[in-house]
Formats: C-alpha cells, sequence, structure tokens
C-alpha cells in the first residue's frame, strides 16, 4: 500500500532524473513537431548520452528517425568503430556523410598550413545533407555551459532558409511550450541537454551505465604540445619545428576532429576516475579546443554560418 | 517494479535542481554577485577568468569585468549590455543551480518573464543607497505575476551604508508594503555586499545584528519539493507510442510529462476533452516499470481501456476541476515589436494542444511602475503587460495559472511570420 505521505517523502528528485525528464520531453517534442527530423551523431560523450535518451524517450518503440553523422574523415578510428558497434547494437540507422565528398565535388576548399582543420568546412557538408535528405529538424548535443555563445541558444533553435542562426533575433522561450513552426526551407535544431553541464554528462553515464568509446579512458597516445595544448598526432598533420611527437598517458575529455581536439593528461582508467577528475579540473574542457581559440566570438561566428 | 527515485545514489549524485532568475541593471551589483557566487562555488575555470582578465584589460577596465562570462554574444560585448538570458550554472555538495540571468531595464521585461517563466526563486537586488525603486517594483510584480515560489531580497552595498541595521529594516517595510499589493508567497531579506562577500556565501561579521541565513543558505535550503501541484492529476498527452513490433503487436502508450498529480496504476482517469473514462494500467519507462510518477517526471502511460486518444488530450482524475471554455480571460505578455491585434487572430499552444483564437477585448493595461491599472489604453506593444480576453475556435481544458504554471500558461504565435508574440497566464 502506497501512502501519501511516503511521496511527499520521496518527492525530491535528483538533479539528473529532472534534466532527463526535460531532456526527453524536448525530443519527443521533436517527434511530435516535425516531419523528418534527425539526430547528429558524431560518437561523443554528448551524442551519445542524446541517442540514450532518444531511447528512452521513445521505449518500448524504436527511436523513429535516423541517426546522420558528419564525417570529416580526420577521425579517431576508435570512433567509427564504436559508432558502427553501437548501431549493431541497437538496430538504429545512422545516415554519414563526407566532407571529402564536399572537397571533391569542390563545395568547399580544403584549409592550408599548419592548423589547417576540417571542423569549419562540415558546416557546408551538414546544410548539403540536411537539403539532400530533406531533413526539417536536427537535434544536437551542445550544451549551454560549453561556451559562451551557446549560452544564449534556445532549445528550439531557428535557422532560415541558409541555414543560419540570427542570435538576436530569437524565439522566447517560455515554460516548456515550444514553438517549431517554419516555412518551407528552414530548419530547426533542437538541443534537449541545454541545460546539462559536463560534469552532468559524466554523472548521468555513471548512473545508466552508457557505454562510450575507450578514448574517454587513459590510453598512450603519440601527441605534441601546441599553444598550451596537447594535441594527437596523426599522419596527415603538419608539425612546426620546435613540435616534438612523444608518447604519453592521455585521455580525451571532449571527441572532435583529430585536428582540432586537445587530448588530457590523465591516468583516469574509470567513470568514478573521470568524474573527480573533472571536478576538480580547473580548465573548461572547451579550453582544450583549438577551433574555438580563433577569435573571441568564433563559436559566434561558426553558428550563425550554421555550424552545429 | 522498481522505484527509480530511491535508487542507491552516491552523494553527489542526490542532489537537488534549483532554477532562479536574477533581475536587476548595470549599476546595483548583480553581475558582481553572480560571479561572486559562482567563484566562490569554483564554477568559473582558469581559463575562463583568464579570457575575461585578457579582455578586460583590453576595453580599459579596471577591475575583472565578471559580466563578459555571461554577456556572449558579439553585440552585447561591444554596446556592454546583456540582451538577452543568459543561463549559467553551478552546483555545491547540496544542489545544482540554473541562473537565468536577465536584465533589468524596462525594454527587456520581456527577458525578465522569458527567465522567470520556469524559475522557483527569484533574487531581486536592491541598492541599500536608494531603497525600493521603480525597477524593484518591476521585478517584484513580474515575479508575482509568474508566480516565483519564492523571492529573496538582497539587500546590497551594505558597506556603502555603514552596514546599518535601521536601512535595512526601512526597505524590508517599505517593500513588504510594496508585496501586500501582489500576491507573494514566501519573500525573504537579506542585508549583502557582493563586492566584499558579506552574508553571500559566508556570514557577515559587519553586521551582528542580523540573525537570518546568508544567500548561498537560502539557495541551497530552501524547501522547493511542495512548489508542484501533487493533488490533481495533470497530464497532458505529448505523442503516442506504438511499436507495432513483434514482442509489442499491440502496444499503445500515452507519452508525456506529469504536469500535476500522482498517478498509480489501477487510478480511475478521465480524458479530455473525449469525457471517457479509464483506469491506469501501467507507467512504463526504459528502466522499467514504476509504483507511481509525479510531476516533472517523464513517463509513459497505458490505460485498460482501448481508446481514441492523441496528442493534445489531457488525462486528469475522475473529478478533474479543470475549467473547459472558449472565453478565456489571461494576463498577457506581449514580446514582440509588432503590437498585438485587437479582433487579431493568433495560434495559440497550451501544453500540447493547438487551436486558433481572436483577441476580443483589452480589459486594461498594467503600468508596471506604478502598478496602476490602466482602463484607457488598448494599445499593446512590446513589453507590454495587460489583461485581455480571447476566444479560442476550440475549447481549452485549463487551471488558472495560480493552480498550476504548466496547465494555466499559453503562448501566442504569430501565423505569418511563427514568431512568439505573446505569454499569456490564465487568469
Amino acid at each position: 500500500m502506497l501512502f501519501y505521505q511516503d511521496i511527499m517523502e520521496d518527492f525530491k528528485i535528483n538533479h539528473l532524473r529532472e534534466l532527463e525528464a526535460e531532456s526527453i520531453f524536448v525530443i519527443r517534442e521533436v517527434a511530435a513537431q516535425f516531419e523528418r527530423p534527425t539526430l547528429l551523431f558524431s560518437g561523443g560523450k554528448d551524442s551519445i548520452v542524446l541517442f540514450h535518451l532518444a531511447r528512452k524517450a521513445f521505449w518500448p518503440a524504436k527511436v523513429p528517425f535516423a541517426l546522420l553523422h558528419v564525417d570529416t574523415g580526420h577521425n579517431f578510428k576508435e570512433t567509427l568503430d564504436f559508432r558502427d558497434w553501437l548501431m549493431a547494437k541497437t538496430g538504429a540507422i545512422c545516415i554519414a556523410r563526407k566532407v571529402q565528398d564536399s572537397i571533391d565535388k569542390g563545395r568547399v576548399v580544403e584549409e592550408k598550413g599548419i592548423n589547417a582543420s576540417r571542423n569549419v568546412l562540415q558546416t557546408v557538408t551538414l546544410l548539403d545533407a540536411l537539403e539532400e535528405l530533406k531533413l526539417d529538424c536536427a537535434i544536437g548535443g551542445g550544451r549551454r555551459d560549453e561556451e559562451k555563445a551557446r549560452a544564449k541558444e534556445r532549445f528550439f533553435s531557428h535557422r532560415d532558409e541558409f541555414g543560419q542562426w540570427d542570435p538576436k533575433n530569437q524565439r522566447p522561450e517560455l515554460w516548456n511550450l515550444f514553438n517549431g513552426r517554419k516555412l518551407m526551407g528552414e530548419h530547426f535544431r533542437v538541443f534537449p541537454i541545454s541545460n546539462w553541464t559536463e560534469l552532468d554528462v559524466w554523472q548521468y553515464i555513471f548512473m545508466e551505465d552508457i557505454d562510450i568509446p575507450s578514448l574517454y579512458f587513459t590510453h598512450k597516445r603519440k601527441v605534441f604540445h601546441r599553444d598550451g595544448v596537447w594535441l594527437a598526432w596523426a599522419p596527415f598533420m603538419q608539425l612546426k619545428e620546435s613540435e616534438i611527437v612523444e608518447e604519453k598517458d592521455v585521455r580525451c575529455r571532449t571527441i572532435g576532429d583529430i585536428t582540432c581536439t586537445g587530448v588530457t593528461l590523465s591516468t583516469a582508467n574509470s567513470l568514478e576516475d573521470i568524474i573527480c577528475e573533472i571536478a576538480a579540473t580547473r580548465v573548461t574542457e572547451r579550453g582544450g579546443r583549438y577551433d574555438d581559440k580563433r577569435s573571441d566570438a568564433a563559436m559566434e561566428d561558426r553558428k550563425k554560418e550554421g555550424y552545429f | 517494479m522498481q522505484n527509480i527515485n530511491s535508487e542507491p545514489a552516491p552523494g553527489y549524485l542526490d542532489m537537488e535542481l534549483l532554477r532562479f532568475t536574477t533581475a536587476g541593471s548595470v549599476d546595483d551589483g548583480k553581475s558582481t554577485l553572480i560571479g561572486r557566487l559562482l567563484f566562490d562555488s569554483k564554477a568559473i575555470f582558469e581559463d575562463q577568468m583568464e579570457a575575461i582578465t585578457s579582455a578586460s584589460l583590453r576595453k580599459g577596465d579596471e577591475d575583472v569585468n565578471l559580466a563578459l562570462l555571461t554577456d556572449g554574444l558579439r553585440a552585447e560585448r561591444e554596446q556592454g549590455i546583456t540582451i538577452d538570458v543568459a543561463y549559467r550554472y553551478f552546483a555545491t555538495p547540496k544542489r545544482k543551480f540554473i541562473i537565468a540571468d536577465t536584465p533589468g531595464h524596462i525594454q527587456y521585461t520581456r527577458n525578465m518573464v522569458t527567465g522567470a517563466s520556469t524559475a522557483n526563486l527569484a533574487v531581486i537586488l536592491v541598492d541599500a543607497r536608494y531603497g525600493v525603486i521603480e525597477q524593484t517594483q518591476r521585478h517584484a510584480y513580474i515575479s508575482s505575476l509568474l508566480q516565483i515560489p519564492h523571492i529573496v531580497i538582497c539587500i546590497n552595498k551594505m558597506d556603502l551604508v555603514e552596514f546599518k541595521q535601521d536601512v535595512f529594516e526601512k526597505i524590508r517595510k517599505r517593500f513588504l508594503k510594496v508585496a501586500g499589493k501582489l500576491e507573494i508567497k514566501d519573500v525573504r531579506f537579506v542585508p549583502i555586499s557582493a563586492k566584499y562577500g558579506d552574508n553571500v556565501v559566508d556570514r557577515s561579521s559587519n553586521m551582528n545584528w542580523y540573525n537570518g541565513p546568508t544567500l548561498m543558505y537560502l539557495l541551497e535550503n530552501i524547501h522547493i519539493a511542495g512548489d508542484l501541484n501533487l493533488v490533481d492529476i495533470r497530464f497532458p498527452v505529448q505523442y503516442v507510442i506504438r511499436p507495432q513490433s513483434d514482442k509489442y503487436p499491440d502496444y499503445r502508450g500515452y507519452a508525456g510529462r506529469l504536469a500535476g498529480g500522482v498517478i498509480k496504476p489501477g487510478d480511475r482517469v478521465r480524458i479530455l476533452p473525449s469525457g471517457y473514462e479509464s483506469a491506469i494500467k501501467s507507467i512504463d519507462t526504459f528502466n522499467g516499470p514504476l509504483e507511481y510518477a509525479k510531476p516533472p517526471q517523464s513517463v509513459t502511460v497505458t490505460l485498460e481501456d482501448d481508446l481514441d486518444i492523441s496528442r493534445g488530450d489531457m488525462i486528469t482524475g475522475i473529478k478533474s476541476g479543470l475549467h473547459a471554455s472558449q472565453d478565456i480571460r489571461l494576463m498577457v505578455c506581449w514580446l514582440n515589436q509588432k503590437p498585438m491585434q485587437l479582433g487579431g487572430k493568433y495560434l495559440l499552444r497550451h501544453t500540447t494542444r493547438d487551436v486558433r483564437c481572436v483577441i476580443k477585448n483589452v480589459d486594461f493595461k498594467m503600468d508596471i511602475n506604478s502598478l496602476e491599472k490602466n482602463k484607457a489604453d488598448k494599445q499593446i506593444g512590446l513589453n507590454d503587460i495587460a489583461s485581455v480576453c480571447i476566444k479560442t475556435t476550440r475549447p481549452l481544458f485549463y487551471d488558472s495559472y495560480r493552480t498550476n504554471r504548466y496547465t494555466g500558461s499559453l503562448i501566442l504565435i504569430d501565423e505569418a511570420t511563427n514568431e512568439t508574440v505573446g505569454a499569456g497566464m490564465i487568469i
């Protein structure tokens, strides 16, 4: 027998369950309000959590839309292996679109020089994919605590027919009433884990026992040091004269394009270790993202053009 | 069966979430206060601190300008103002906090309303030298209009009035007089100095006459679990789950987020608008079935009977207590440059239900500085707050906003631009 008193006593709902409930609500709104949504999947922890939340939102049915992976071609091999393993395990479908194809078609030109990265080029591949597949909404793993331009982002973020974000003209978002109405050719980006912090994501992965790529745990890797950031070495990367490739115990705090994802010197080999490390750390996770160091408004500028 | 709320969890997983809003203008020390809360709870990181230190130096500021942390957009940094709602996050061992930081000027009323719509608590800053001013009244009014359950008045810059008790008492009495005209349930007063940290996180030794809690103590301990309505069952159907798989060939579940009440398998329920009765068969989640569900959980409910139920319907108790009407009176905050059209038609979203409506009448416009009702002015433009009557194409099933924030709120959408133009609180 259940008593009202017990329910009152038990009312305290922990912060992760409340964030989860909010995210599931947002993901279900996407399925209800859009005709052809997708979930942007990078193989990083945020998109893995996002996919996990989507599975929870529609259980016992399958996630009613396909995933989309924008592949820079400069991936960590472990990420792609993990993606394929996860899709096989869950029976979900992941469509991949390659930046290399955009380069071959002449849609974008590869950056040159020492800091060359395909990070910015992804935007064109992404927008082309949305148009080609006639997708009207892309769910992304962006979080407001990641970066200051993201702090102003809505859950439901409108994009015009050029895929552009207009930060000064965003729709007000009140209560849990999300407005996904749009004109033909326009689309939405939706960020269900807007209110999560990096620590929330890790605590949730621990609480829900979610599988993540081995890259997040300590491993030996060839790395080099550039402008205060340890970068993973790969054959296609150019080194400056003073830079030496050495082997270190490292792990990834974020996983992105290999050319701009910094790695952390760490021996953390369990989720508990990682949570302790994040709780004690004094640098933000994007502190190691070379793509954000380009200017004070680097993220805002990329987002306006249609970046994730 | 399991209960997801009583699962064993390490201490750091057992935190509550508190959403609060801070309203204030450039000069009353709001950024300094937020900066201090973030800094003292170690939510500002070294690279962020370095970035804003060098940005402040470049601009020629004497002190590190903590507002640069929250003013994320290029235009905001150039103009030195906060334009939009900025969300900031920090946590202490007891709670995780989401701050909706909003600008205080009257031209940003819509941002304040937006930030307030999801807040459990409002922090209102008062400059000890000036006391309760027009802006304070406005912030108090918006907090009461949006029914933020708890209000903390921080009387700041106590260092500039020699930490005198009578200054604090005078402001407290004056505010209580204003609050008497408003619907404010729980209000607390804390004398602070954000700049020097008095009574923010640590107790001040400069104000021994003050025996109350510090701001941080209130944020960490104020009781919020009782703020939600646990009596009246309100389950707006958001999405219908039909796997049509070999394992679940006939499964039909109604997904949604509980907006009120506690539901258990076996509970008799009524479905609106059809009025059919049924009983809850199960409450399903990915992690297993639940013994009961309560707000703000997102769950999937199955019913004993095979009924035609879709998005926009509402599952309630047998005696729902909901109002059903097409003629609705509400307080509206206008959010768009284009003024409200009297007689104009708008799309209306209420819970998960979409209808169309027409603006029938403006009862009065609120002067949010003087708190006077102006019955003559029917021009409702950006940032105006007014009492209006609308007529909907189909009945809405609603509570008054006072009873339930989620079944008592709605938004108006311009059909031509698709923009969200109005925020409504049903009276």
